[in-house]
């Protein structure tokens, strides 16, 4: 990826998390406080479901955008640098294709 | 190749200013976060397998290990958020002379305690 494009799009994602990330406290305040009818009627609703969908997709390429900066600047060894930014891209398309994956069902 | 050319500073005995604490500090709570990513899979997770499940991590999650684990999340994204925000105003171009830099660091820093406060108040 370029770097000027790596540069927008962290910033991008940056911006859209600022209320995006409503969806996250949100989640955790039913998790913490409701009951499971609660939380899973909460997680149904297509406001929430959605809400949530955006916000998982969008932090996990922000995160994976962050950890590549972060790689490149503290594992040296080129090789390793590939591979290691490579794992932690994987690692975050995982989390986000399990969250949908997890989202959609029932 | 002389050896006296100029070395960046030796972390270990250079003390940091307030402006490069929270620099390292945004990169840090952004791997924290981005790590805790995988525990908010693991929830939802537990939530969508059903009501037993449902009710092992409610009780799990109010322990106080749990809780100050949490606390902590809560302000690692606050403070990411805050410093966030003063990232995409040095963006625009705003902001970077010596004094404005001090006092947004403070407000950033006093923003995210009182974000953390409100949203633990709600969670907790």
């Amino acid at each position: 990826m370029k770097a000027m494009q790596h540069w927008k799009l962290q910033r991008l994602t940056a911006i859209l998390l600022i209320p995006l990330s409503y969806w996250l406290v949100a989640f955790l305040q039913h998790c913490l406080n409701a009951n499971y009818f609660e939380t899973s009627a909460w997680l149904n609703e297509p406001v929430n479901k959605i809400g949530l969908i955006v916000w998982i997709l969008v932090v996990c390429y922000h995160a994976a955008l962050g950890l590549q900066v972060v790689l490149e600047d503290y594992v040296s060894h080129q090789g390793k640098q590939v591979v290691a930014i490579w794992l932690s891209n994987a690692f975050f398309a995982l989390l986000g294709l399990s969250s949908i994956v997890l989202l959609f069902q029932g | 190749m002389p050896h006296n050319r100029p070395i960046s500073p030796h972390l270990q005995i250079y003390t940091l200013p307030l402006t490069g604490v929270i620099s390292i500090s945004h990169r840090l709570t952004g791997v924290f976060l981005a790590i805790g990513l995988a525990g908010f899979v693991f929830m939802l997770a537990q939530v969508k397998y059903g009501m037993l499940t449902y009710l092992q991590m409610q009780t799990v999650l109010h322990t106080l290990p749990i809780q100050v684990f949490l606390s902590g999340f809560i302000y690692a994204l606050m403070f990411h958020l805050c410093h966030g925000i003063r990232h995409l105003i040095w963006d625009a171009g705003h902001s970077f002379s010596r004094e404005t830099l001090r006092r947004y660091a403070l407000m950033e820093l006093f923003a995210s305690l009182v974000l953390t406060i409100f949203s633990l108040a709600v969670l907790l």
